[in-house]
């Protein structure tokens, strides 16, 4: 009986060991937002030189929103760049975006290359709103509603599967609730 | 060339580490002397090797060699000196060379200052000193080897992340890793008495200082760290409970642990087995945070670049050292002798009690950091633990051991009188009930009521421990001629003892002070707007260009008054640096020693006119870092003590006339 009080030591060491190995096949990044149900935080973004309007709270009350992280740089948010487009033309819903640690000029000649669908665009040169909101990385998106309160948040590219499942079912909700 | 010397020495030292790790451990296991007698000159020339190749790559740092990959990643032409140097411990590679040096300049430190150790413990000690070398070097030749040339070398390199670029951080990481690595020799001792199948008051003394070492430098490495992040990241934080600093905190709380109860081992010959598996453990915590860091497997804000492979293989050399190790002491342990008996109430009860609640800490802390992990891994969902689950578990036990921490040195050894220590500690609950009294009429009951509890504490610690000195050198009760004598003849531990729990006291006055009673106020300000944060105001004066060697900056002037009396002239940077195209804050900080008012310059807003400016007022901040620093100097002091240092136990005992049985 004493023997295995100096045994145990081990026996924890070796669980924590095979947590450590299993870890290795897991995402830690992939954890749900804790934002969830919360207002969005305090923040107040530029627009792109030659846009009108910025991104900020303000912006952000008054209907359902869908703010989408994005850059130039990067490769998936062009991948689902149509998909958001088909969301804001064909469904109506507002779309804005955070356009994170990007050169000005690149986002402007990416957004003409690849068509506009954001009501406005808020330029996160440093990417510090974007830890606030709690982005790991592009391209991130959250739904928002009208008292611009998180009310879902999607990490990685839009899929089909994820808008025609979740977002629209959910910008209806929200809708039909305020 | 130079770099191909650096790698050809590293691999010269992975074998002489494999020559220190087998030939002494055969030696003390056979009575050979001569092979007992390889640990320490292999020690030493394992040293030599690594500092050549450790100086080959600073040299390829410092004359921006950008043939060598290393270089191009992390450095630039362009780049300070200091940043060139301490920018070759500031990346993965780098970081794993300043380990080793780190690790074999701990294992010739016992090769050349260990003349008095027993020769069988001395090189079994190095051996197993030289098996950890071992795994670091083939990790570092394997996975992370600095010296890789690139063909062709570009022009000029990548530069290093600006966050880094700092004096504070450029420090930060030698301290650490020095007290991590340092934890190394006491694991090395824990497992060759485990070997050696003895341990014994000599045992502990010998330990005790090497575990001093260590944590002291783990103490400022910790404390640069929080103040760094304090100052650079621009949020006003000093301590965020993220893994990485639960990775250095965690070896922390439980060499504090082990540093203690060495203690008992030393004076009592008692608590043997739990004091060789702290010291397992100590240094097991500091191999996990190295992986947690750099496997990737747990998400945090200043992790370094992730690689798979790396994680696997120090996975592997963490199931090795810390497996191998508790595997031996479950066979060994339980037939080590059991020392001296106490009471509960004694000296070393309240040692046991110290034990108990910095273990029960290093749980909590450990459990928290690994939560999110065992949770995932369990396919229970997906969590993070934050700050508030920390506070919520680390903070009551905390509190009763900083009580305790104060009552304990009044306690004699075997049995001791808890009712009397009390009595005696009546003018430290006197100043401990006025601090409080203060704190809520200065406050005007302001705050948390935990702040209070955080006043009471800080208070009994510093006047506790001045309290236990005092009684020491009989303050007031003999002439004070008598006291200063009986003050200089106190050994150096006593010393270093009541400086390290009195700083304590002030660094938890810090925290306190900080934490319940800061006031923050974030607005966006143009040049000439007005603000106020606690009882200061602030004016923004302009804007100006400011031009670096590396960088470029926005400087804000802000101008603090208090009363309408001028306090100080702030200027904030933002500083964006065009190779790696970031940007940094540079936070102003006007120190008055008992608060800090802290202006930072954040992001333009809209239409670049106004920018986001954040103030802070931070009571007792600076005390945080004092209280540390503080802690650091006892456990110097008490490093001096004479009984400590070489030969002297030796002479003391043969001029005592060999009271103490040797073995």
């Amino acid at each position: 009986m004493r023997r295995l009080i100096y045994l145990l030591p081990l026996l924890l060491f070796v669980g924590v060991g095979v947590a450590f190995l299993r870890g290795f096949d897991r995402d830690p990044r992939d954890i749900p937002s804790a934002l969830i149900d919360k207002p969005a935080p305090e923040f107040s973004l530029p627009p792109l030189p030659g846009h009108k309007e910025g991104l900020s709270n303000a912006t952000l009350k008054g209907d359902v929103t869908l703010v989408n992280v994005f850059a130039s740089w990067c490769i998936p948010c062009k991948a689902e760049h149509p998909i958001i487009t088909r969301l804001a033309r064909e469904q109506g819903v507002t779309v804005r975006g955070i356009n994170h640690k990007d050169k000005a000029e690149d986002a402007i000649a990416w957004l003409n290359r690849n068509g506009d669908p954001y009501a406005s665009i808020g330029v996160d040169l440093d990417g510090r709103v974007s830890i606030d909101w709690g982005v790991y990385g592009v391209p991130e998106t959250f739904l928002l509603d009208r008292q611009g309160r998180i009310r879902f948040k999607h990490v990685g590219p839009l899929t089909p599967q994820v808008v025609e499942e979740q977002i629209l079912p959910m910008v209806k909700h929200l809708r039909s609730a305020s | 060339m130079i770099p191909e010397l650096g790698h050809y020495a590293l691999v010269l030292a992975l074998f002489v580490a494999l020559v220190q790790s087998g030939v002494p451990l055969v030696g003390a296991a056979t009575g050979n002397a001569a092979w007992m007698g390889v640990a320490r000159p292999a020690a030493i020339a394992q040293l030599l090797l690594v500092l050549v190749a450790y100086g080959a790559l600073t040299w390829a740092h410092v004359v921006s060699d950008f043939s060598v990959s290393n270089v191009v990643q992390n450095s630039h032409s362009m780049k300070p000196m200091l940043y060139k140097v301490s920018g070759v411990w500031g990346n993965h590679e780098g970081s794993m060379m300043l380990w080793v040096v780190m690790l074999t300049a701990f294992g010739a430190a016992v090769g050349i200052f260990g003349r008095n150790l027993p020769p069988s413990l001395k090189a079994r000690v190095i051996s197993v000193q030289g098996m950890i070398g071992v795994g670091f070097l083939l990790f570092i030749l394997i996975t992370s080897n600095p010296f890789i040339r690139v063909v062709p070398a570009p022009l000029d390199g990548n530069d290093l992340n600006p966050l880094l670029q700092d004096p504070g951080l450029a420090f930060h990481p030698p301290f650490l890793y020095a007290g991590y690595v340092g934890f190394s020799i006491a694991f090395s001792f824990a497992v060759a008495a485990l070997i050696e199948g003895r341990v014994d008051p000599a045992w502990a003394r010998w330990v005790r200082p090497w575990t001093l070492a260590a944590w002291s430098t783990l103490t400022a490495g910790i404390a640069l760290g929080s103040w760094w992040a304090y100052y650079e990241l621009g949020w006003g934080g000093w301590w965020y409970w993220d893994p990485v600093e639960n990775a250095s905190f965690m070896p922390w709380l439980a060499g504090t642990a082990l540093l203690h109860s060495a203690i008992v081992v030393e004076k009592r010959d008692a608590l043997k087995t739990w004091t060789i598996l702290l010291a397992i453990i100590t240094f097991s915590l500091s191999l996990m945070g190295t992986f947690l860091v750099r496997s990737g497997i747990l998400t945090s804000v200043h992790a370094f670049a992730v690689d798979p492979a790396r994680g696997v293989f120090i996975l592997v050399l963490l199931a090795i050292a810390t497996g191998g190790s508790l595997l031996l002491y479950s066979v060994r342990a339980p037939s080590l002798k059991t020392g001296g008996l106490f009471a509960p109430v004694s000296r070393e009860g309240s040692l046991v009690l110290n034990n108990l609640l910095l273990s029960t800490a290093t749980a909590t802390v450990f459990i928290g950091t690994l939560y999110p992990l065992f949770l995932d891994v369990l396919e229970l969902g997906k969590v993070s633990v934050g700050p508030p689950f920390f506070n919520a578990t680390f903070i009551p036990v905390a509190i009763p051991m900083v009580i305790a921490m104060v009552v304990g040195p009044f306690l004699a050894w075997k049995r001791a009188d808890l009712l009397g220590a009390l009595t005696r500690l009546w003018t430290a609950g006197v100043a401990t009930v006025a601090c409080v009294a203060i704190a809520a009429y200065v406050t005007n009951g302001g705050g948390p009521l935990l702040a209070l509890v955080g006043v009471g504490l800080a208070a009994w610690a510093f006047f506790g421990s001045l309290a236990e000195f005092a009684e020491r050198i009989r303050l007031f009760r003999i002439p004070v001629k008598d006291s200063w004598n009986r003050a200089v003849n106190l050994p150096r531990s006593a010393w270093g003892m009541t400086i390290a729990h009195a700083s304590m006291g002030i660094a938890i006055a810090g925290m306190t002070g900080t934490s319940a009673w800061q006031s923050e106020t974030i607005q966006a300000m143009k040049p000439g707007d007005n603000a106020t944060v606690g009882a200061y105001a602030v004016h923004f004066d302009r804007v100006g260009a400011v031009q670096g060697p590396n960088y470029s900056a926005e400087q804000g002037v802000f101008t603090v008054t208090r009363d309408g009396r001028h306090i100080a002239t702030l200027a904030p940077q933002r500083r964006s640096y065009p190779v790696t195209r970031m940007t940094t804050t540079e936070a102003a900080i006007h120190t008055t020693w008992l608060s800090d008012v802290y202006v930072a310059l954040g992001d333009p807003t809209q239409n670049g006119t106004a920018w986001t400016v954040r103030l802070y007022h931070h009571p007792l901040v600076p005390w945080i870092w004092i209280g540390s620093l503080g802690m650091m100097l006892g456990g110097l002091v008490s490093l001096s003590d004479r009984r400590f240092r070489v030969g002297a136990p030796e002479r003391r005992r043969a001029a005592k006339g060999s009271l103490q049985p040797a073995e």
